[in-house]
């Protein structure tokens, strides 16, 4: 048993040495910039705009659900009926419209990276651009990383507005709250750095993302089962790490 | 040309190949050909430095290849062409894309020049009115070429080709190994192409090696290999009833 628990310990640190070496090749400096910005490009709308249907929608029953659960959890008349709206905003400011979000990319995104690698390293593309002289961690992953920093903060405000949109609907069309009510309580005592703490949670997140389903995708050796298995692998793995640096970053912004 | 010096090879202990000494003259079909699991794809994949190798040197003319930093193997790389068992086309770009590729990164030629080259390169393997399909609409054997047409687009001075002929007609496998021939001859190029297709050997097989079980066999052309008193490889040559009953017949 404790052999095993060593075995484990030794592997878990191979994994973290082996993900370390591979961001340094990631981010070595791009031989054709131009390249790495077409294929950036791609990537943002392959990685981000292709997601923004599924964080809207999501977004939005979330937003309805807070509204609707905050009214009914204070149905108390010493409770204004604004903290309704206050609390919906908070609530999806401050941890489910970066932290949800970032869950729900780590699926989509995590598991179409993990695949899309995979995929190319079993049918020997990864080889291919090796053999002609191209750092393919850095050809393949970088523009990915690029493009979910860039995107992810994106589709995390879009989830915020949506989010808000939501509860307000959900909140006037089940009669909990008024239209006037919930604007003012959106309103009430904002503090702007809210927004700021959901961006940096975000980008953080957008880079677990990345690398982490990238790097099982890259290691894949064997066929399309394996590939099954790194994506899986992918998404399990970036979901635990965002939900443990959901936990520090929290301590370390908020507290 | 490609020397390889005492190259040794093993995974999780087990060796793969052993002691392997050859060369590789330029402007000649080299092959190396063994039965599945022989060690052909470990030996070219060692050579073109996707495996490290654990002994032994392999030399690119005078570069001694396995030593050197990932700066100047990378400016080797750029003259190698490799052909890979299953193509290894980006799915994601088309046949055009594909072939520029290359060029893309590594010359800083303008589009129109880039794609003259690659309407060259294309029309040297008889690709036609493919530019804008992706590899998913190809067939084998398109799929083969447009690989070779992008293994070609800088030309360069070594090619290495993994079972070429696999999963294609008797005809169109017949075709891709002309071509190679054809480009190696016209180019000067170091070809190596690893198969286990007889009828590869006996039309193109200008210096052939015969690995058994990671260790070099036999060497010598498809003009002696029918003549060979080497067991093994008549195992190998004669594997099929026909080319048995050929063997006794009377020449």
């Amino acid at each position: 048993m404790a052999h095993k628990n060593e075995i484990m310990i030794i592997r878990f640190f191979e994994q973290v040495g082996a993900y370390f070496i591979l961001l340094r090749k990631v981010l070595s400096r791009p031989e054709k910039p131009y390249v790495y910005y077409k294929q950036t490009m791609h990537e943002m709308v392959f990685l981000g705009l292709n997601s923004v249907g599924i964080i809207a929608v999501i977004s939005f029953f979330m937003g309805a659900v807070i509204t609707l659960q905050t009214a009914y959890n204070t149905e108390n008349p010493i409770y204004p009926t604004y903290l309704i709206g206050l609390g919906c905003r908070d609530s999806i400011l401050l941890e489910f419209s970066s932290t949800i979000t970032g869950l729900i990319l780590a699926g989509k995104v995590g598991s179409s990276i993990a695949s899309e690698i995979g995929t190319m390293r079993v049918t020997e593309q990864i080889d291919a651009l090796e053999i002609m002289g191209v750092n393919s961690a850095s050809y393949l992953i970088l523009p990915k990383i690029i493009a979910t920093l860039l995107f992810n903060p994106v589709l995390t405000l879009i989830s915020i507005s949506v989010g808000i949109f939501g509860g307000w609907i959900a909140g006037t069309t089940a009669g909990v709250i008024t239209s006037e009510d919930f604007i003012y309580g959106i309103q009430y005592a904002f503090i702007p750095y809210y927004v700021t703490y959901a961006i940096i949670k975000t980008l953080f997140f957008a880079f677990i993302i990345a690398t982490v389903s990238a790097y099982h995708g890259y290691r894949i050796e064997g066929g399309s089962l394996e590939v099954g298995q790194a994506s899986t692998k992918a998404v399990v793995h970036s979901s635990i790490l965002i939900l443990l640096f959901n936990v520090i970053l929290t301590q370390l912004l908020l507290s | 040309m490609i020397r390889v010096e005492n190259l040794n090879k093993a995974f999780n202990g087990k060796p793969v190949l052993t002691d392997i000494s050859v060369t590789f003259e330029p402007g000649i079909t080299n092959l190396i050909i063994g039965r599945s699991g022989s060690g052909k794809t470990v030996l070219l994949k060692s050579i073109v430095g996707l495996h490290e190798i654990d002994s032994g040197n392999i030399w690119y003319d005078d570069k001694l290849f396995n030593k050197l930093e990932f700066r100047e193997k990378k400016e080797i790389r750029k003259e190698i062409g490799m052909l890979f068992q299953g193509s290894a086309l980006f799915d994601s770009r088309t046949v055009e894309e594909n072939v520029r590729f290359p060029l893309d990164m590594f010359t800083d030629q303008s589009l129109e020049e880039k794609t003259e080259r690659v309407n060259f390169c294309l029309d040297r393997v008889n690709i036609k009115n493919a530019n804008k399909l992706f590899p998913s609409e190809l067939s084998g054997g398109m799929k083969k070429r447009v690989a070779i047409a992008r293994a070609i687009a800088l030309n360069p001075k070594y090619l290495f080709c993994d079972e070429p002929n696999s999963g294609l007609d008797p005809l169109t496998a017949i075709l891709i190994d002309e071509l190679i021939k054809e480009i190696t001859e016209e180019y000067s190029m170091t070809t190596i192409v690893n198969t286990h297709d007889m009828n590869s050997v006996m039309k193109i097989g200008e210096k052939i090696i015969f690995l058994s079980d990671g260790i070099l066999c036999w060497e010598g052309s498809n003009k002696e290999i029918l003549d060979s008193d080497c067991s093994t490889l008549n195992d190998f040559v004669f594997a099929n009833a026909l080319a048995k009953q050929l063997k006794k017949s009377p020449k």
